[in-house]
């Protein structure tokens, strides 16, 4: 009988579900781990080999070349495997795919954002206080570095920090009459010189655009730990536990972004894919992004005249959202103690001021080193100098779900964009959706 | 004892057969098996294990059904709409593209190789290709809504016109399977049928109503029940088509599969996603089930 066939499949499945969930589940990412740490005991002599991930990003990928060639050079019993085939997209797919197979990294590079995610999916382990006591990251470290502490907990820490700054369209600017040494400086200029700097054709249609809001770029942290404050309010309480920018202050910096789109029209994200690439593409005259994005610059558009400057201030008040990339060392380098102990000495190794200085030169972050980071030459620099100056006064959103958080954000612009909804209504949903997802994280806890 | 030439050559069929077997084991029923498990554990994807949660990640799903603005509801919800826009168009449009292959001789090959050629393209090729053609301003489509004195569309860029712009590269890749398929069950139609109902005094209409569409029956049930479940199953153009990749604007193209993706490997919340997958299984179990019931009658003359 044909149609009996579903139903004996459906049943085969159930029962074989049921065996599986009866018997332990396999656990192969020990089981290598242990394997070798019984044959092989660690001798002095002997080469250890520790391996080490990061998305691919051709400048990074180069920094941390040459760093991986000291630090061999340096300590000839380690050898360090770099693996950065991967792309940023697929990242973390190969992660969450490698790391239960027991082929992972000892060493990763992660988005702060991410911690969170990967320490409750027990895949970081904290860092050992001897090696890395908190009160000499509290002391030589930015202090957005802070992030790094879940719960008290050291858990990574970055080689390079990066903040967000202003970039302004030199040519675009003079075309539009306005004076390219005299980037918006307030809020309020922002506004000004966006909407004098916008020009459209005949028939309505956008040539150059002053401003994008694009939360779906750098705008929503923008919104979150910048103009939230400037407007007189906190995005979060100080444990980010609970969403604070659904009052006043935050409904006034709500509307300061919005305008870029409804009232004065200064731009439409959907043209050029989005207002990072319009930027890039010459089309827009300001533009707020983070120091990464000179390297994108340099490589798809050279020729492009354009200035960096802070992030402008209002009410006398400045700040900059600011983020980095970071290390951790997993459980697979836990299992084993010798791998461990090279993981650490390579940790420290690529967290020195001295990897900071380098990093700079090559990726244009900024030392994560308050030593490397407040250089003179560096805050002189016409390019890093804005981010480098933001440093001090940076903060660094703790995400429980970083993609989750920034969703609720875009999700509420889109709303008012797209469907017409009332901007206090959209902002409270945004709240709302903030708010689960870091009562969720925090009830877990 | 020794083997009978038959019996050998059986078991040298086996063994070949085997290694197809091992295959489907290992890389797909194996899967499968432990999509069930990993949806009744709080399934952590760094150590390959978790507790035993029964149906919380099931209850957790359908509480999250009911919260205003739900990715699940919303996934679920437009999952049935690309297959209500998305088989009915496909089929119409592949039987007439079909028809009217079948009347012409010359160039046939090559009108087939191009209805063909999206099948065989990668789905992130073809979406990359849709989304400059569905650009505003600048793409090619609108440009053309410029010329003829229409107004500028959004697409993929408004939620209430990108699930049916979405639908319609669906329909358009997956147009040239369909169209091969009925070519194949057009000829398949003797001939003298035709001929003795023409003699009959039947009209263009009535050879179409009356033989065509009748005796093309399987044919429109074998491709109703697969084209149902690719569009159940549609994930890759509406990745690389939706904003960010994340089934928007305000979900009003997410897909089950993409939300399955979404929580697995970006929440790394597997339990949650093997749920929603075993739920999906249901769905195009329980859809393929109907139509092949209700679809299938035998016609014979």
């Amino acid at each position: 009988m044909k149609r009996s066939q579903p139903f004996i499949l459906i049943a085969a499945l159930l029962v074989a579900a049921i065996l599986l969930a009866a018997c332990p589940a396999a656990m192969p990412a020990e089981a290598p781990a242990s394997d070798s740490a019984a044959e092989e005991p660690a001798m002095a002599d002997e080469v250890i080999e520790i391996e080490y991930w990061q998305y691919n990003f051709a400048a990074r990928v180069d920094a941390m070349n040459q760093l991986i060639a000291q630090f061999e050079e340096a300590n000839p019993n380690i050898k360090v495997v770099h693996n950065a085939d991967i792309p940023y997209a697929e990242f973390r797919d190969k992660i969450a795919a490698s790391v239960p197979a027991g082929v992972g990294p000892d060493v990763a590079t992660l988005f702060y954002g991410w911690q969170s995610v990967w320490i409750d999916s027990g895949y970081l382990v904290p860092l050992p206080e001897d090696a890395f006591p908190p009160a000499m990251v509290a002391e030589e470290f930015s202090p957005m570095v802070q992030a790094s502490f879940v719960e008290g907990t050291l858990y990574t820490l970055p080689t390079a920090v990066r903040a967000l700054a202003l970039f302004y369209n030199r040519d675009l600017m003079e075309a539009a009459g306005l004076d390219p040494n005299s980037p918006p400086a307030t809020l309020d200029e922002l506004h000004d010189q966006a909407v004098a700097c916008t020009q459209r054709d005949d028939d309505g249609s956008l040539v150059v655009q002053g401003f994008v809001a694009d939360p779906s770029a750098q705008d929503h942290h923008w919104f979150r730990e910048v103009l939230v404050r400037q407007f007189g309010g906190v995005p979060y309480t100080d444990d980010y536990s609970e969403v604070l920018y659904n009052d006043e202050a935050g409904m006034q910096a709500w509307n300061y972004l919005l305008a870029f789109h409804t009232d004065l029209a200064t731009g439409d994200r959907d043209l050029f894919d989005g207002s990072t690439n319009a930027f890039v593409g010459g089309h827009v005259c300001f533009h707020v992004d983070g120091s990464f994005r000179l390297g994108t610059i340099a490589k798809n558009n050279p020729e492009m005249n354009f200035g960096v400057t802070e992030l402008p201030s209002h009410n006398g008040i400045k700040s900059t959202f600011g983020s980095y990339w970071t290390h951790g060392l997993t459980k697979k380098a836990a299992a084993d103690q010798a791998r461990f102990d090279a993981a650490v000495k390579f940790l420290q190794f690529i967290t020195s001021a001295d990897a900071g200085a380098l990093w700079v030169d090559i990726v244009g972050e900024l030392p994560a080193q308050l030593e490397a980071g407040s250089n003179p030459e560096l805050l002189a620099d016409e390019k890093l100098g804005a981010f480098a100056a933001g440093l001090e006064y940076s903060h660094a959103t703790f995400f429980a779900d970083e993609s989750q958080q920034r969703q609720a954000i875009i999700d509420s612009f889109d709303m008012v964009i797209l469907t017409d909804e009332d901007p206090a209504t959209a902002l409270q949903i945004a709240a709302d959706t903030d708010q689960e997802v870091l009562d969720d994280f925090w009830s877990s806890r | 004892m020794r083997l009978t030439l038959h019996q050998r050559q059986i078991i040298w069929a086996y063994i070949f057969m085997s290694a197809a077997l091992v295959f489907f084991v290992v890389i797909r029923w194996y899967p499968t098996i432990l999509a069930f498990n990993v949806s009744f554990r709080d399934w952590n994807v760094f150590e390959g294990s978790g507790p035993w949660v029964g149906l919380e990640n099931y209850q957790e799903i359908w509480q999250d059904a009911g919260k205003p603005r739900s990715s699940v509801t919303a996934a679920f919800s437009n999952t049935v709409r690309y297959v209500l826009f998305g088989v009915p168009s496909q089929l119409v449009l592949a039987l007439a593209i079909a028809l009217l292959l079948a009347q012409i001789r010359r160039l046939s090959a090559v009108f087939r190789v191009a209805y063909f050629a999206p099948y065989v393209t990668s789905a992130v090729a073809v979406a990359f290709v849709w989304n400059w053609l569905y650009q505003p301003e600048t793409g090619l489509i609108n440009q053309g809504l410029d010329l003829v004195g229409l107004p500028q569309q959004p697409f993929t860029k408004s939620p209430s016109q990108a699930l049916p712009s979405i639908t319609a590269v669906a329909v358009w890749q997956n147009l040239g399977f369909a169209v091969i398929i009925f070519l194949a069950g057009i000829q398949q139609i003797p001939g003298h049928y035709y001929e003795a109902a023409r003699i009959d005094g039947a009209n263009a209409w009535q050879l179409f109503w009356r033989i065509t569409l009748p005796l093309l029956n399987p044919i429109i049930v074998y491709l109703t029940v697969l084209g149902t479940i690719s569009y159940l199953r549609l994930f890759a153009l509406v990745q690389n088509m939706s904003p960010q990749g994340t089934g928007g604007p305000l979900k009003s193209t997410t897909t089950v599969v993409l939300e399955v993706y979404r929580e697995g490997f970006s929440s790394y919340k597997m339990g949650y996603a093997g749920a929603l997958t075993v739920l999906l299984f249901f769905l195009i179990l329980l859809i393929t089930i109907i139509q092949l019931r209700f679809f299938s009658r035998r016609v014979e003359y």
